[in-house]
């Protein structure tokens, strides 16, 4: 049972990694983004090819995974992205489906459609015993290094002058702008930032979530269900959201095998449907 | 010109039509030929004609229109297995499932954003996928439903391995529904539906009821949807839970996209474009053939449909003047 729990909230805690910045484009700047996965799959792929063909340890990998994922992100936001953010909804799901598909399909050619595997150095692998529970140590591993970013995020986004900057451009972009604060800038940089956020994500959880071609596809759901039902006014409600998600993940698959992800998509649908702005925010 | 005379024009068949319908009926003709594409072009126009009338008519963006497609498919195919292998009534069936389902969800999409609808619709998708695989013993699960056998088509023709019987079923089937959505479109229900779509609050101020309109035009466009798995059931005697998967839906918005939504024919002409460019690179990249479909969607989008359209109708404009 706590074991559950304690499997739920380290997986909750890799998908909050994984879709914070997510929660920024789609939950502040308003903008429908079905390709974050391909970011968290293009980090997932860097850590793999290190390790793999260059014998990179894996610790140095993890931030060599944000940096590639971050720098993919700004490229594609200044050439791409940046068109689409007064498109319709409409327009720019068709736009983020359509590089889903070319990263998928590029992946599959690139490294084969194989389910790729990445060897965790051995003093983070294997379970200890604290309290009376089984605790895995990479596990642990996770919830520390996520539980410092969730905070760290907090933090930046509320304190420093350049959440501030964020916050207003996101509030109302043409006042912002008026006031000397370089929107496009602040956007790049949050796109980059959250891109590389979701690459670290996908690094880190090759090992948990399993790491093929696919992955975009396969978890854009659990990203979007993070956002939609957390709520659009800020990364507290996404965090939860994730925990959420991430312990009712588990246990579910633990207790009702058979159900499979059924009671996930049921619960969101009915969070939607009495909440359309999601759990923790108040419509705008 | 009075509304109504302007509004019975709108209504009139013109000549492309009437030579659309006379070339695909005409395909029948031909000895042997390409049934086969041209049954999967019928079928996916069908289901993007169905998508239309929600999106291009209501403006409600859905990323689960397979649901229905898939309620349709297991409809018909659990039918022809169990109890007749008669066509019509499989499709008959098909399309009363598909429509309970859609008016039982069409609640669920009247509130909120286009991404509340969005995550809403992909989320039924999604569940009723979910319930397929969790019923192995009825659906197949995994492996699909196999060991449906179609009976002849009214009696007389056989379902053939050419599939020139399955063409002729498909292609009238989509040409009796297009009638009938020809006329619900131009009828006063469906000018409501487009007033919806460009103002909710002044069409609701108009005295239309927003909400109600909304639910029968979702379950109609279920109906349709139901109609086309139905016939994607039937003349492939296979059904599996590929039936509900997310690609369908997204491969069925690039469909009408790529055709233009809101005239109607635009899923049959971005059925006949989808499947040909498919088509012709499958033959190129066999694996790959994903990556183009997604650079093409990702240069339409930033070309802007509305501009390569919107020029192409300039074109036609142009030609006629001449």
């Amino acid at each position: 049972m706590a074991t559950i729990l304690f499997d739920g909230v380290a997986y909750g805690m890799l998908l909050f990694v994984l879709a914070c910045g997510l929660a920024v484009t789609l939950g502040l700047m308003n903008f429908v983004n079905l390709a974050h996965g391909a970011f968290a799959m293009a980090g997932g792929y860097v850590t793999v090819i290190l390790m793999d063909r260059w014998g990179v340890p894996f610790l140095a990998c993890l931030p060599a995974a944000f940096i590639v994922a971050a720098a993919l992100g700004f490229v594609l936001e200044r050439t791409l992205y940046v068109h689409m953010y007064g498109r319709s909804h409409l327009d720019q799901v068709l736009f983020t489906i359509g590089l889903v598909f070319m990263a998928v399909t590029a992946v599959d050619w690139a490294m084969g459609s194989s389910q790729q595997n990445i060897k965790l150095p051995a003093w983070l692998q294997g379970r200890r015993e604290i309290l009376g529970v089984q605790v895995g140590i990479y596990r642990s591993f996770i919830i520390v290094i996520c539980g410092t970013l969730a905070i760290g995020l907090q933090l930046a986004l509320m304190r420093t002058r350049f959440g501030s900057r964020l916050r207003a451009a996101v509030d109302d972009a043409r006042v912002a702008r008026g006031l000397g604060i370089p929107v496009g800038t602040v956007f790049a940089v949050t796109f980059a930032v959250g891109s590389g956020l979701a690459g670290l994500g996908g690094a880190l959880g090759a090992e948990l979530l399993g790491l093929d071609p696919n992955f975009p596809l396969k978890f854009m759901i659990y990203f979007l269900i993070v956002v939609t039902v957390g709520g659009t006014s800020g990364i507290t409600g996404p965090f939860v959201a994730s925990l959420l998600l991430g312990v009712a993940d588990i246990a579910g698959k633990y207790y009702v095998p058979a159900l499979g992800a059924f009671m996930i998509y049921l619960v969101m649908i009915v969070v939607l449907v009495l909440r359309p702005h999601g759990l923790f925010a108040r419509p705008r | 010109m009075s509304a109504a005379e302007g509004l019975a024009r709108r209504a009139r068949w013109r000549w492309p039509e009437i030579v659309f319908w006379l070339v695909a009926f005409g395909a029948l003709l031909m000895p042997s030929g390409k049934y086969l594409i041209l049954n999967e072009i019928a079928i996916l126009a069908l289901f993007a004609l169905s998508l239309d009338l929600i999106l291009g008519y209501a403006g409600i963006v859905s990323l689960g229109h397979a649901a229905f497609f898939g309620v349709g498919a297991y409809t018909a195919g659990l039918l022809a297995k169990h109890v007749t292998g008669d066509p019509l009534a499989g499709l008959a069936a098909a399309i009363a499932a598909a429509t309970i389902v859609g008016f039982l969800t069409s609640f669920l999409v009247l509130r909120g954003s286009d991404l509340t609808r969005l995550m809403v619709t992909l989320g039924v998708a999604l569940v009723l996928g979910e319930i397929a695989n969790a019923f192995p013993r009825l659906t197949g699960g995994a492996d699909g439903l196999q060991g449906v056998v179609m009976g002849k088509l009214l009696g007389q023709f056989e379902f053939d391995l050419f599939g020139r019987t399955a063409y002729a079923y498909s292609l009238a089937t989509l040409f009796v529904l297009m009638l009938l959505a020809r006329r619900i479109v131009q009828s006063p229900f469906g000018l409501s539906l487009m007033s919806i779509r460009r103002n909710p609050l002044r069409a609701a101020a108009l005295g239309v009821p927003v909400h109600s309109r909304l639910i029968a035009a979702y379950t109609l466009a279920a109906a349709y949807a139901g109609a086309a798995g139905a016939l994607l059931a039937q003349t492939t005697a296979f059904v599996s839970l590929d039936v509900f998967e997310f690609h369908r839906s997204a491969d069925l918005l690039l469909v009408l996209i790529i055709g233009g939504a809101g005239w109607l024919y635009g899923g049959i002409a971005g059925a006949v474009i989808y499947k040909m460019l498919q088509d012709g690179i499958a033959t190129l990249t066999p694996q790959y053939w994903q990556f183009w479909i997604g650079l093409f969607l990702v240069v339409f989008v930033m070309v802007g449909r509305q501009r390569l359209i919107g020029g192409l109708y300039g074109l036609l404009a142009l030609a006629r003047r001449r």
